[in-house]
């Protein structure tokens, strides 16, 4: 008999994979925190849109052109983008097997975050000082919301940066540490994507009207 | 901004005081002592019988898919007792408050309990069936082991628990919101909902959403990463593939919910101005908000029975599934346009003919790929050798009762029309309508078709036909006379009515929903007598339905690990496949079997999230703090726990699996 029909008719009959090989432990981790990052999104599309909707509505308060120093917004953007290029360098400190570099790295990251957050911070602050609260107006409401839950993600990603640098301080570059490295990066990165978009549509789109 | 009467508030227990403890309202004085009695029964046999060491180490801190899916399909039949008993105190209310007579209910108790019945039957009842449903089948159909992510699946059930809790608590502390399920303002803003009824949907929602959106991810990352060998997307049971298109949708719309709930959240906590009446709010901004996630919602509740009516169709007429790919495809397209449909809850919002026929359109076009599934399901059963056994005989109903269902949601469909019928009673019998004949017909038919999977024994079928025939007469009784009503012009959500001709009718729905009553009472009698007399039901086989698919193929209850190897799959029916061209079962060389562990943490950050919840709720700012300090910390504290799992020794899967062995020999398999 043909060897060739043989095997064809042997691999037909294999109902069983009787030579598994175990999955490599989170080898799905990073689909699953990508489709969280996804739903994440959206949460930030509906604020978009509450403030696309009602962003219009000063309810005779202050508008756009009245509240945002822009000189002060783009110091606070190039804030966040450097954070962004310094985690890019820790992912590379990673890649070469060095615990020290991307601990450091972390740190200059988690500092960029920080004084962005200060930014911010002093940014509201100073506009509640003037009258224009979150109750002022639909506007003000959606404008605070939107600016804030992005600063609330930032915060929240710079308590795991802290984390981070202990776990790896702790166990090294182990391959469950490689991957929290890698799914706060695309959090860190998503983060800045957002903020890019708080930027135009908020601040740069507000002083046009 | 609006004056309101703002409770006395504590620093130390918030506006919680014993004010709150409905101590003047008998009925519900009554209904707690029952449930307090009923509770310590509960925990003293379990005490009794040394029983919460087994429940802790065996349950609540499981990984294991199977076991998790079973917790939740617990949740759901406890919380369907109590949506049911809301369902009850309606009808009763609405029959008896003719002529004059104020009924049994007042309106502040009233309004709470249309509410809770919504909303518990959502998300506290139907979520936790079908989630539980597809935690249970969807990895044994796929021959997986587990999940992607076990912990979270843990989490994800312990936080939807939590939110139930949280809602069944504002039945003896405070109130429940009295605005409708879906609680639109400026209804449910501050200045017309002081209290904290309001308070406890949102955050029972929000807890149980963080949940339903984490299995969501889950199911999905699980479909697309752990399927067998062999087994191509369109090679996928369709149970699988309906599944994967409702968990699709819940990643694609809770996220909405979570937003859209938040801002109601800031309205009435900040002061903020998203939906108010001034200050530029705009309260159809909620509106058209909640929909967008209210829409796709109803479709990943029939999405997955859709694909059980199509596997019990299949098995129990003896034949493949006609028209595989169009099934799939109408799911698929069922799946997109779902999200496209919102606005038709609300025509009369005033949007104008443009939009609204864009809207009317879109939903009628649904009404082609939902036709082409049940032709599907008949050309199946064309020529088959049916045989009529209780998930087919739920099957049957479905098709009868849900295309009447549809066919009214086409009506509604048209703006119109709508105008006319919007917040009628015809309304509330369409979605009951689709609502119990598809999703509460279809779970039917998968507990009777799977529970010799999940516990090695079949449901009896006595009480099983009993339970059938009372739900459906007595949803027919219950629901046609609403269509009449409705299209009559009663509105919903009535407490008390002033035309005597309309009586009768609510006589005969309330007749209906006593009738559904028995229905239910038999359902409870079969699981007792089927667990009583589970020697005489047993199935050695694992296969008791001659199935088509892979959960078929393994011991019933499966193992902790499911398939000792891994199934290699050639053909849509893989089970069938495997039957029909002789496999032999792999009897030696058995392997060790890697599994994650138990844990502890998932009940933990959920139990702290429910105190988190009662403390917002009652404005308690010092146990808010703590408890969310200890969340947070509880969470940091178990990413440094990096043992996740461990090994099952090659002995231990070969003496399951020598005893299964014999197991078949004896059943002469």
């Amino acid at each position: 008999m043909n060897t060739k029909t043989l095997a064809a008719a042997d691999e037909e009959l294999r109902f069983y994979d009787l030579d598994e090989h175990a999955h490599p432990e989170g080898h799905s981790t990073m689909l699953g925190f990508w489709i969280y990052l996804m739903s994440d999104c959206l949460i930030f599309a509906i604020l978009f849109a509450c403030y696309a909707v009602l962003g219009g509505n000063y309810a005779a308060g202050p508008a756009p052109k009245d509240l945002f120093d822009l000189p002060l917004v783009a110091l606070n953007t190039a804030m966040l983008l450097f954070s962004s290029i310094t985690y890019g360098f820790a992912v590379l400190q990673m890649q070469q097997g060095k615990v020290r570099g991307t601990q450091a790295w972390l740190a200059v990251t988690a500092l960029f975050g920080a004084a962005f957050l200060a930014i911010e911070f002093y940014e509201f602050q100073h506009l509640i000082h003037i009258g224009a609260t979150p109750q002022r107006s639909a506007f003000l409401s959606a404008f605070f919301t939107l600016v804030g839950t992005h600063g609330l993600h930032v915060t929240f990603g710079i308590v795991w940066l802290l984390t981070l640098m202990v776990q790896l301080g702790r166990h090294g570059l182990i391959a469950a540490n490689k991957r929290r490295v890698m799914c706060l990066s695309m959090f860190w990165h998503f983060l800045d994507v957002v903020w890019i978009g708080v930027f135009t549509i908020v601040y740069l789109m507000g002083m046009l009207q | 901004m609006t004056p309101h009467s703002a409770p006395e508030t504590s620093p130390l227990l918030g506006k919680l005081s014993l004010g709150a403890l409905p101590l003047h309202e008998p009925i519900l004085v009554v209904t707690f002592i029952i449930v307090a009695i009923g509770g310590l029964a509960l925990v003293g046999a379990i005490t009794k019988y040394r029983l919460w060491g087994y429940l802790w180490k065996e349950w609540f801190t499981t990984v294991d898919h199977k076991r998790i899916g079973i917790m939740y399909m617990i949740l759901g039949l406890i919380m369907f007792l109590r949506g049911f008993s809301d369902a009850i105190m309606m009808r009763l209310q609405q029959a008896m408050a003719f002529g004059g007579s104020e009924g049994y209910l007042p309106a502040h108790h009233y309004d709470q309990v249309f509410t809770a019945h919504g909303v518990i039957m959502i998300f506290f009842v139907a979520m936790p069936f079908i989630t539980g449903l597809m935690n249970y089948i969807v990895p044994l159909q796929i021959g997986a082991r587990d999940v992607s992510f076990p912990f979270l699946n843990n989490f994800s059930f312990w936080m939807t628990a939590a939110g139930a809790v949280l809602c069944m608590i504002s039945l003896f502390v405070g109130e429940f919101a009295q605005t409708g399920w879906l609680a639109y303002p400026p209804l449910s803003g501050i200045a017309y909902s002081p209290n904290v009824g309001v308070d406890y949907y949102i955050w029972s929602l929000q807890i149980a959403g963080v949940g339903t959106t984490l299995s969501g991810i889950n199911l999905i990352v699980t479909i697309l990463k752990l399927r067998a060998p062999g087994m191509r997307l369109m090679k996928m049971p369709v149970f699988t593939w309906t599944s994967l298109c409702a968990n699709i949708l819940i990643v694609a719309t809770f996220p909405v919910l979570t937003a859209t709930l938040a801002l109601l959240t800031l309205d009435r906590y900040a002061g903020t101005n998203f939906f108010t009446n001034d200050f530029g709010g705009s309260p159809m901004m909620y509106v058209n908000l909640i929909w967008i996630w209210g829409h796709p919602e109803v479709y990943i509740l029939i999405l997955p029975l859709f694909g059980v009516f199509s596997e019990v169709t299949s098995t129990f007429s003896g034949k493949r599934l006609f028209g595989y790919t169009s099934m799939v495809y109408a799911t698929v397209c069922i799946t997109i346009l779902s999200y496209i449909v919102w606005l038709h809850h609300f025509f009369t919002m005033g949007s104008g003919a443009s939009v609204n026929s864009f809207f009317g359109i879109t939903t009628m076009v649904i009404s082609i790929p939902t036709g082409a599934k049940l032709f599907n399901w008949l050309f199946t059963m064309y020529r088959g050798r049916i045989r009529f056994e209780l998930p087919m005989m739920w099957t049957v109903a479905f098709m009868l009762t849900f295309v009447v269902g549809g066919m009214t949601g086409v009506l509604l469909a048209v703006p119109p029309a709508d105008f006319v019928l919007h917040n009628s009673l015809f309304l509330v019998a369409h979605f009951h309508n689709v609502i119990i004949g598809g999703v509460l017909f279809g779970l039917f038919a998968a507990i009777n078709y799977w529970w010799p999977k999940a516990f090695g024994f079949k449901l009896d079928i006595f009480w099983g036909k009993i339970s059938f025939w009372c739900w459906v007469v007595g949803f027919w009784l219950a629901f046609m006379p609403l269509y009449i009503l409705g299209l009559m012009g009663v509105t919903r959500r009535m407490r008390v009515f002033d035309d005597p001709s309309l009586q009768i009718w609510f006589l005969v729905a309330g007749v209906g929903a006593a009738v559904i009553a028995v229905g239910i009472a038999a359902m409870l009698i079969q699981f007792a007598v089927s667990i009583w007399r589970r020697d005489q039901l047993r199935d050695e086989t694992g296969d008791p339905w001659d199935g088509r698919t892979l959960e078929w193929a393994t011991s019933s209850p499966p193992p902790d690990y499911n398939f000792a190897f891994t199934p290699v799959i050639h053909d849509l029916d893989a089970w069938h496949d495997m039957k029909r061209r002789g496999h032999e079962r792999p009897v030696t060389g058995f392997r060790v079997i890697h599994m994650p562990s138990n844990t502890g943490a998932g009940i933990i950050l959920a139990g702290i999230s429910l105190v988190l919840g009662f403390a917002l709720v009652w404005h308690i700012w010092w146990l808010v703090g703590a408890s969310f300090a200890g969340l947070v910390g509880a969470a940091i504290i178990h990413t440094f726990n990096y043992k996740r799992d461990f090994d099952i020794p090659a002995a231990t899967v070969a003496a399951v699996e020598e005893a299964r062995t014999r197991q078949l020999a004896a059943a002469g398999a």
